[in-house]
């Protein structure tokens, strides 16, 4: 099949232009524009959002594509503020706690629905999967009220628990696909080694699946500090409020000067974690381990 | 090192099928025992039952004088070889090895030296800081052989540890499974559908049909003495030719003529009178081109040769007998097993039998072939059951 279509792309290759590599046709011009479209359509409102976090005062209302004197001012103003600061501690600690325990979870969850001989495997499966289809406005009062009674409101946990509720799903499913993958040879040879199921799992399945457990754990992070509905619903102070609540309490440097700089400038800094995370584990999440495993 | 005993050992599915029935093997200490026998015969079961990867539903198994049933595989102390070889693709070959003796907490400088010097024993010494995803089948192959005997056990289990390399390095490696095997003086048990893996390999042989042993014996004494109708199919390559035949006092009556009865069944097979069909085996090479060998006793016959294969050292010919074939439950298995159930040779009017004979031989596609059959080598088969007559006397 390949060694067939190599001559003639050679042959169509050198009427054209130059003989180039014949592996790898030209990419034409035109998609390169429309890639470029589309990076230009995606990245626009980030932009803005930098360009506007640089502006103060009455330059946030002129819509230049470059801010005419860009200052760093609003960010000085929100990380001497210590609301902000607090909240972004707090968004580091949900985040993570709620990812650290969807990993452990979810992976001996999955890892039971992957390789149990369980009856209804896909029942459960279901069931888990349609607890996150759940809208999240339906369960912020009911959480709202059970909080206040068994005094979880306006505290840490009282974020990761519900947020696990909608990260576990998630997690499970990925992990479940991902170790369904790994050769149930690979265990074995394992447990004949001489590990204990546990060690079978932590020292070879854990590890073959880290591009499961680093998608999970992306997605997971990425939603639970992105979260804005249960954090505004179930926090009242700065002790247990999220970055992206508190910006919603964001107030201008005097009564009467819009935030919107501030704003933007806790937006650019919340968001860059998630770029550092993605660009990190890019390589991770696409790279298959498995290979090699079997006879390739 | 210590025996292996297996002792009507069961494996029960929870829907009721059997896969190993009530066999009892006993595997000397530092023998090498191979397991044989179609897809599905329960061979592989058996072996994994060993190893403790599959429950025993009923029997015992007794490593080294212990009974091990209830024992996890990691307390058996045993090493497997699995087919895909099931090598930890993040860790580097060293790593692979050294896998074993790091759970069981040997120190590093320790682990390093007996992972050096199974690598020296398999030639792997440039490769030990490649991960396996980059080494060649031939050299996988040898790590997950280096992770068995990196651990002295007492015993290796081999799952058709040959059966993803090429026909070349599958030889190769054979020779050199049996020398590691001779040099470690392991327990080996060694689990293949290759009937001449098993014969070139083993010590001892066990034959597996439908979860039961069919016989346990030396490949020779296999080779020349099988028990029942399936051994003697199974064992040789081409197969036994089976020919419906009859025996009338001391006279063996075949399609291509009359054989008296071989020395050692003479007397003992006397029928009732009235004669008795049996089942005769004829193994390929105790035909000749009469030609050739002119002065070879026994039963002169010409046969119209349909297709010649020359092996260079030898021919495969092939020529039909008018029969009315021969039906039994053990070759329709086998026929199956190798695929050829649906190929009109098999059931059909004339029965296929092939001969192979001397390089030299004229036989021709098309022509008849002088041939003649050592009927001294003749093995009887009771149609009824397939119980070798010859075994038996």
């Amino acid at each position: 099949m390949e060694a067939a279509s190599v001559p003639a792309a050679v042959e169509r290759a050198g009427k054209k232009t130059k003989v180039r590599d014949p592996a790898k046709p030209r990419t034409p011009w035109w998609l390169w524009l429309a890639v470029a479209g589309i990076v230009v359509f995606c990245l626009f409102p980030f932009y803005w959002l930098l360009n506007t976090s640089l502006k103060t005062g009455a330059d946030l209302s002129t819509s230049a594509l470059v801010p005419p004197s860009p200052t760093l001012s609003n960010y000085e103003a929100i990380f001497r503020d210590a609301n902000f600061t607090i909240a972004l501690k707090n968004s580091a600690i949900v985040a993570l706690v709620t990812t650290a325990l969807s990993l452990i979870v979810g992976s001996f969850c999955a890892y039971a629905l992957a390789r149990l001989r369980m009856k209804r495997k896909f029942l459960i499966l279901a069931i888990v999967l349609s607890i996150s289809t759940f809208p999240q406005i339906a369960i912020a009062a009911p959480i709202f009220k059970l909080w206040r009674d068994v005094g979880l409101y306006n505290t840490i946990p009282g974020l990761v628990i519900p947020y696990l509720t909608f990260a576990l799903p998630l997690t499970i499913y990925i992990l479940t696909s991902f170790f369904k993958e790994i050769p149930r040879d690979l265990e074995e040879a394992a447990l004949v080694d001489g590990a204990t199921n546990f060690e079978a799992f932590r020292k070879v399945v854990v590890p073959l699946a880290a591009p499961g457990l680093a998608t999970a754990g992306i997605l997971t992070f990425i939603a639970a500090w992105n979260e804005f509905l249960l954090a505004i619903t179930l926090t009242s102070s700065t002790s247990a409020r999220t970055v992206p609540a508190a910006i919603a309490f964001f107030t201008g440097a005097t009564q009467f000067e819009q935030p919107l700089g501030t704003i933007s400038a806790a937006s650019v800094i919340i968001s860059i974690p998630l770029i550092l995370l993605v660009l990190l584990f890019q390589k991770r999440i696409v790279a298959g381990l498995t290979a090699g495993a079997v006879k390739g | 090192m210590a025996e292996i005993q297996l002792r009507e050992v069961t494996k029960r599915y929870p829907d009721g099928t059997e896969a190993v029935k009530q066999v009892s093997l006993d595997i000397a200490d530092g023998e090498f025992m191979i397991l044989v026998g179609p897809s599905g015969c329960g061979k592989s079961t058996a072996l994994r039952m060993i190893a403790g990867l599959e429950e025993i539903s009923d029997g015992d198994l007794i490593i080294g004088g212990e009974r091990v049933n209830d024992l996890a595989p990691r307390d058996r102390d045993i090493a497997m070889v699995f087919q895909n070889y099931a090598l930890y693709p993040h860790m580097t070959v060293r790593e692979n090895m050294g896998f074993a003796l790091k759970l069981a907490k040997e120190d590093s400088s320790e682990i390093s030296k007996r992972v050096d010097e199974a690598a020296r024993i398999l030639d792997l010494q440039d490769h030990l800081e490649r991960k396996p995803a980059n080494l060649s089948g031939g050299q996988r192959q040898r790590v997950a052989m280096g992770r068995a005997i990196v651990r002295s056990p007492k015993a290796f289990l081999m799952d058709e540890p040959l059966s993803n390399l090429d026909a070349k390095l599958r030889v190769q490696m054979r020779t050199e499974v049996s020398r590691i095997q001779q040099r470690l003086e392991t327990t080996t048990v060694y689990v293949t559908h290759d009937q001449t893996e098993a014969m070139t390999l083993g010590d001892r042989v066990a034959v597996m049909r439908g979860g039961l042993i069919q016989q346990v014996d030396s490949p020779k004494n296999l080779y020349e003495r099988p028990q029942n109708l399936f051994v003697a199919g199974f064992i040789g390559s081409p197969s036994m030719n089976f020919l419906p035949a009859r025996l009338e006092g001391d006279t063996i009556k075949l399609p291509f003529g009359d054989a008296p009865m071989p020395d050692e069944l003479r007397g003992k097979l006397k029928g009732d009178g009235k004669g008795r069909d049996v089942i005769a085996g004829v193994r390929p090479e105790h035909f000749e081109d009469a030609i050739v060998e002119p002065d070879k006793p026994g039963l002169k016959f010409s046969a119209p040769v349909t297709v010649v294969e020359s092996m260079g050292s030898e021919l495969y010919a092939y020529f039909e007998v008018e029969s009315g074939g021969v039906q039994s439950a053990e070759l329709v298995e086998l026929a199956e097993d190798a695929g050829l159930s649906d190929l009109p040779s098999h059931g059909g009017d004339g029965q296929q039998v092939v001969a192979r004979l001397a390089a030299a031989s004229g036989a021709r596609p098309g022509q008849k072939a002088e041939m003649v059959l050592d009927t001294q080598k003749i093995q009887l088969f009771d149609p009824d059951g397939g119980k070798s007559l010859t075994a038996a006397a």
